[in-house]
This record gives structure tokens, C-alpha cells and sequence, in this order.
């Protein structure tokens, strides 16, 4: 144990000593220039807002390279979106980060094996190559330190990812010191610039994109089973290990086309928040998958529209945004499970379970006075003291709840200050009292509840009992010789508190 | 056939090992004369309820259907065949009218009847079930006592691993008694005496316990005993 902790800390140690030694000869440099873009920004605050003809030239993509961008990340969106469905499903979310910060180093190591190969160091698909390389080296890291150690996925996750970049960094520090090259825009692999793509990039990133959807589709059924239950799907004889192969491949390709257009730090917001956002809307994964392309490709869209409107937000970022923007909408009026949903429904019920419990007290306690002669349950008025002593609510709350059965006309005042059942609120109150008193009999003798406990457990399950149910307890008493009337309580009623 | 042992007696490892879920340590396994790797169309397994995260975005149709991807074969998508199949399991299950429901909202039991079906789809010979009975209601396990008979019935086999020694008797015609090694085997009536259930969940292994740890222990410099290896 404790020597596995020594060799990563020297690990670790290495990597940081490494990247502050190969970063700090230029670090000067760099940071003049970072200072400058920072004045930049600061001492220019004003924000063009678009006209009303800009906004038109965007959305109808009537400018060249706009049309470029926004198709390219519209479609990217797509294909991150479906294949982060099953990233997210397979609980490997991090697992997107951890590969797309392991391909910084890729790019910068290209760059110089080209360059000293005497190519052109900024050749795309070499740079692509070499971030697909290292990524998956980092993917098999994780696992390997995973597979054979006992530290746990979060922490290969972010080790791996952390010493990945650090390395990048460290890389690219190296790069820019090389004589005779430029290496000026390599950084924009890490946050994404998408105003540098070309007809290369849009041909690729539409080919990746189209391959990526094509493969997640034939590849449904295999990728569900993995998904849900590797366990079964491997003695069944599906290659589980391929699968995942074939899936981190489809993650890794999506990435690295994905690289130019929101950068290696914001992809994984590309890749999981639209299939998290699409999860609060159904419970179908086909629908699921469906949205999630939606929303990724809306994402994607409005995301660079926006960035061109407005050249100083960077498109990767402004993507993000928007997509974190329609994941908060969907959490909350999700119509699967969303918040606003489980608030509204909480609060029907509360509702109806305040009313019902209104009533059957008003019931029960004119029941309480009924003449011992009479075999009928006579509507008399009662005072609101009597009512609040029946269950246990604040005056306020027993208040609440008279105004509101007020308004639903089941209950009236009668002389100023007593109150009164109205006829249907009477009818009502009948039904209510029967439906709880059936099944408080149901549980007595068929669950053994304990009489003194049934007035409790009843009261769990009779308000969402349906018509259905009811019917079908009547059956099973009228069985038994009850009488459908409204029966007596199967135990006292304890009047006073 | 019953699998009846202590917490920790390696019932669900004997499984897992029988089904190459993980490595074996040691030994052979054959079904029907044959390694595992060849028989597996004649193999059904269900697996413990709670591997698996019952929030996932199916249908129970969804996965009972799961059961047929094998005969299915490689990118071919689920058809109505298949559905009609996966109905018919559920059905004999009782679950058939739960076949649209989003899987997290079963219960513990129908989660397990649809676990049982997905494996029935599948019309293998030879069932293995992890702790199938763990946690369900009267009705389910009812259902599945009545499908351990139907399946005899038919000549199949079911391994089962069970934890209530008070259905053993009831459930099984053949029972292996484990802890950490079987300590018999054999028809029910025969082996499952007070004096094998004595040796099987007595502390007389506490020493082989100590030894494994240690096993254990200088096998992995970095576990801790007390820890069970995954």
C-alpha cells in the first residue's frame, strides 16, 4: 500500500516538476501575452449588440463561413448527443473527460514529429491522429489502474486527467521553443475555435458525425444490454469488453473531431449534458436517444449562431451555455421527472388528502351526535372548536382548509359561526368515510393489521384508492355479509385531544 | 438444486465462476461434458436484484426481450417476434400486464419475476439464479416456487442460491451445503440433517476463514483483510 503510494506521488511529482521545467522557459512569454488579451478584454467591455439584418444573415447562414460553423456544430451536436446517451448510461461520464484531456498531448507530440519529418506541423488529420493516440492511451490508463491497483475509477479518472493535461501543457511549452515553427493556434484545441474551421474540417466533422449516429444505431441493442447489465450480456456471449471498445471508440472519435469547434476542456459538457437533459423527459431510451441528438444539435446550433452574432464569446463556451440552459429547463419542467412535476403532483395530493381529511372529521363528529335512536346520520352544524380537537392541525391550518372546501362548495356557514356540511359537501363526506372505514375493515381482516393501528394505516393508502379499487373492496366484503352503508368504525374514535 | 451457505460462503462466486463472471482460482467447469464457452446457448442466468440500477430508461417488456438478442444475433433490432416471446415469459410469470412500465417503478418482486422471465426467454436447459427468493413478497415467491416445478417438469435444471434454510426442504430436490468449500452435496432428504447444517455454519472454520484471509492478504499487499476481493 504504501509503496503503491510512493510510486504515484513520484509519479505525480514528475509530471508537475516536468511541466513547470519545459513550460517556465517561455513562460514569461506567455504570459505577457496572456496579460495582453486579458487587458484586451478588460479595457474593451462594450458588447456590439447584433442588428436585426445580422440576426436574419445568421440564421438563414447566408455568410460562408458561418453556414461552415454552424452546420459543423449542429451536426457534431447530434452525434455527441446520441453517443453520450450511452456514455451517461454506462456511468462513464468522466471518462469523456479524462480522454479528451489526454489528447492534448497527442496533438503537441504530432506537431513536432511532423515538423521533424519537415511536413507542416499544423497538417489536421496528423494533429487529429495524434490526439486520437494519446486519448486512448489515457482511456487505457484509467482502466489499467483501475484493473490492477484498488484505486477506484473517480480517482484513475482524475489523476489520469490532470497529469494528461499537465503534460499537454508541458508539450505545447516545448513546441512553441522549437526553431523554424509556428505553432501559433495550437492552443486552440483546448478551449475550441471555431472560427479557424474549414471545408476540411465541416467534410470531416460531418463524416465522423454521420458514422458515430450510424454505428450508435446498428449497435443499439448491443450498447442497452452493456449498458444495463454487463453481467448477463457477457454470459450470454456478447464480447462486453469489444462493446465497450467499440463505445469509448465512438466517444474518442465525436472528441477529437469535436476538439476544433468547443475545445478538449468544454466537450464533455457537449457529450452528457444533452442525454442528461433528455433523461427528465422520458422514460424510453429510443425517445431518450432521439432528444439528446435534438438537443445536442439545438445546442450546437444556437450555441454558434449566438458566438457569431457576438464575435467575443468563443462558440465552445457559448454551447456549453446554451446547452446547460436547456438541461435546466428540462430539469425542472421535465415531463418525465422533472422537479416542477414531483411539486405539482406532491401538492395535488396534499390537497386532496387536506380535504378528505376535512370532511371524514366533519362526518365523524356529526356521526358522534347522531340521536341514538335514529338510524340515519342527521347533517347538524358544528362548531369549529369541536373540529379542531378531532386531528392533530394548527387552527391556521384547519382554517386553510375550511376556506378552500368552502370554495369547492362542500362546506357552509350556518348561524356566523358554526359550519355546516352543504349537500353534495354531506354526499361527499359519506363516501369518504365509507371508502376509509372499508378499507380499515379490508386490513383488519385480511392483513391483520391491529384495530388500534388501522385508523393510521388506512390513512396511508385510502387517498389515492380509485374507483377501481374501491369497487373491487366491496366486492371482497359484500363476500364477507358487510353492508355497503356507510359501516360503523371498526374502533373508537377518540373524540378529544 | 439449492445452494445454502453463510454470508460470505462464496454461493454467488461459485455462480459468477461457473459463468466466467470472473477468474477462476482453480478447477474446471463442464456443463453437459462440455466447457462453458460452448454450451452457453443452454445456460440462463439471473442474476442478484440489485446488480443492476432499476433507474435505467426500459420498459419490463424492454428487458425480458433482452433474453432473445443472443438467438437474435449482431445489429438485427428487436422485433415483434421477439415481443410476442417476451410477452409469453411474462406471462407465465404473472407480470404480463406490468410489460409496459418503466422498470423503476416494480416493485422488488415484479423486478425479480422479470429477471426470471428474461432468463425463461431464453429456453435454456440449465438455470442459474442468484438469491432469486432475497426480499420478495408472498406472491413472488409463490410464482417462482411454481416455475422451479414447471421447470423440473420439463427435464431442466435449476441451481439456485437460497438463504431461508426453513424452504430448503420445501423448495429442492438435490442441496449443496458451502462455506468457502462444499461440505456436501446431495439429494435434499439425505444431506440436509442438523448435523451437515452444523459443519456448514458452525465455527469450525474459523481457522480455514483465518487462512484465507492471510492467502488473501499476501496475495495483494495492498488489501486488507476483512475486505472481499471484486
Amino acid at each position: 500500500m504504501i509503496r503503491r503510494c510512493l510510486t504515484m506521488s513520484v509519479f505525480l511529482l514528475i509530471a508537475c516538476f516536468a511541466t513547470v521545467a519545459f513550460a517556465s522557459p517561455f513562460h514569461d512569454h506567455n504570459q505577457a501575452v496572456s496579460a495582453n488579451r486579458a487587458f484586451e478584454a478588460l479595457s474593451n467591455r462594450g458588447i456590439d449588440w447584433p442588428t436585426a439584418s445580422q440576426i436574419m444573415r445568421v440564421a438563414t447562414l447566408q455568410n460562408y463561413n458561418t453556414r461552415l460553423v454552424v452546420l459543423s456544430t449542429t451536426i457534431l451536436g447530434t452525434a455527441s448527443g446520441l453517443i453520450g446517451t450511452f456514455l451517461l448510461l454506462r456511468k462513464r461520464s468522466l471518462m469523456g473527460d479524462a480522454l479528451s484531456h489526454a489528447c492534448l498531448p497527442g496533438i503537441g507530440l504530432m506537431f513536432m514529429i511532423m515538423v521533424a519529418l519537415g511536413g507542416d506541423g499544423k497538417y489536421l488529420p496528423g494533429l487529429l491522429l495524434g490526439a486520437t493516440l494519446t486519448g486512448a492511451g489515457g482511456v487505457v490508463l484509467v482502466l489499467m489502474i483501475r484493473n490492477t491497483t484498488r484505486v477506484k475509477d473517480d480517482a484513475a479518472m482524475g489523476l489520469v486527467l490532470s497529469v494528461m493535461f499537465g503534460i499537454g501543457v508541458a508539450v505545447l511549452g516545448m513546441v512553441q521553443a522549437m526553431p523554424d515553427a509556428s505553432a501559433a493556434g495550437l492552443e486552440y484545441f483546448i478551449y475550441g475555435k471555431t472560427a479557424s474551421m474549414v471545408m476540411q474540417d465541416f467534410t470531416l466533422i460531418s463524416a465522423v458525425a454521420a458514422a458515430v449516429t450510424i454505428m450508435s444505431l446498428l449497435l443499439f441493442k448491443e450498447f442497452t444490454l452493456v449498458c444495463f447489465d454487463e453481467g448477463y450480456a457477457s454470459t450470454q456471449g456478447w464480447p462486453v469488453t469489444w462493446l465497450d471498445i467499440a463505445m469509448l471508440s465512438l466517444v474518442t472519435s465525436v472528441t477529437v473531431v469535436g476538439l476544433q469547434a468547443v475545445g478538449l476542456i468544454l466537450i464533455v459538457a457537449f457529450l452528457i449534458t444533452p442525454a442528461a437533459a433528455a433523461r427528465f423527459w422520458t422514460e424510453n431510451l429510443k425517445r431518450m436517444l432521439l432528444l439528446s441528438g435534438m438537443i445536442g444539435a439545438i445546442s450546437g446550433w444556437l450555441g454558434s449562431s449566438i458566438s457569431a452574432l457576438l464575435p467575443r464569446l468563443p462558440a465552445g463556451a457559448v454551447i456549453v451555455v446554451v446547452a446547460a440552459v436547456i438541461f435546466l429547463v428540462s430539469m425542472i419542467f421535465g415531463s418525465s421527472r422533472g422537479v416542477l412535476l414531483r411539486v405539482l403532483a406532491r401538492r395535488r395530493l396534499n390537497r386532496k388528502v387536506g380535504r378528505q381529511h376535512l370532511l371524514r372529521a366533519v362526518y365523524e363528529l356529526i356521526e358522534s351526535r347522531k340521536h341514538p335512536e335514529m338510524t340515519d346520520v342527521a347533517n347538524v352544524a358544528i362548531g369549529m372548536d369541536d373540529l379542531l380537537h378531532r386531528r392533530s392541525w394548527s387552527r391556521k391550518q384547519l382554517e386553510k382548509l375550511i376556506r378552500i372546501a368552502k370554495h369547492e362548495d362542500h362546506i357552509e356557514y350556518y348561524n356566523g359561526k358554526l359550519l355546516r356540511l352543504s349537500e353534495p359537501g354531506f354526499g361527499e363526506a359519506a363516501r369518504i368515510t365509507r371508502n376509509h372505514r372499508l378499507w380499515e375493515m379490508y386490513l383488519i381482516k385480511h392483513a391483520d393489521v391491529a384495530a388500534a393501528h388501522v385508523d393510521r394505516d388506512a390513512d396511508t393508502v385510502e387517498h389515492v384508492l380509485g374507483a377501481e379499487m374501491v369497487r373491487k373492496l366491496e366486492i371482497e366484503l359484500v363476500k364477507r355479509g358487510q353492508t355497503l352503508l356507510v359501516p360503523p368504525s371498526p374502533h373508537t374514535i377518540i373524540t378529544g385531544a | 438444486m439449492g445452494i445454502v451457505g453463510p454470508n460470505g460462503a462464496g454461493k454467488s462466486t461459485l455462480i459468477k465462476a461457473c459463468l466466467e463472471l470472473i477468474p477462476k482460482a482453480s478447477g474446471r467447469v463442464t456443463i453437459y461434458g462440455e466447457p462453458y464457452r460452448k454450451q452457453r446457448s443452454l445456460v440462463g442466468y439471473v442474476p442478484q436484484r440489485e446488480s443492476v440500477d432499476w433507474d435505467f430508461p426500459v420498459s419490463a417488456l424492454d428487458v425480458v426481450a433482452m433474453g432473445t438478442y443472443r438467438k437474435l444475433g449482431w445489429l438485427r433490432p428487436v422485433s415483434k417476434a421477439q415481443k410476442e416471446l417476451a410477452k409469453h415469459a411474462m406471462d407465465r410469470l404473472g407480470v404480463a400486464h406490468l410489460a409496459n412500465r418503466q422498470i423503476s417503478q416494480l416493485s422488488g418482486g415484479q423486478q425479480q419475476r422479470v429477471f426470471l422471465a428474461r432468463a425463461l426467454v431464453q429456453d435454456a436447459q440449465l438455470y442459474f439464479m442468484d438469491e432469486p427468493f432475497a426480499a420478495v413478497d408472498a406472491a413472488t415467491e409463490r410464482a417462482i416456487v411454481t416455475l422451479l416445478h414447471e421447470l423440473k417438469d420439463q427435464g431442466k435444471t435449476c441451481l439456485v442460491v437460497h438463504h431461508d434454510l426453513a424452504t430448503v426442504a420445501q423448495y429442492f430436490d438435490w442441496v449443496v451445503l458451502l462455506n468457502m468449500r462444499v461440505v456436501k452435496a446431495g439429494p435434499t432428504e439425505e444431506i440436509f440433517t442438523k448435523e451437515n447444517l452444523k459443519d456448514t455454519y458452525g465455527g469450525r472454520l474459523a481457522l480455514l476463514e483465518e487462512a484465507g484471509q492471510a492467502l488473501r492478504h499476501a496475495g495483494n499487499p495492498g488489501s486488507y483483510p476483512g475486505r472481499s476481493q471484486q
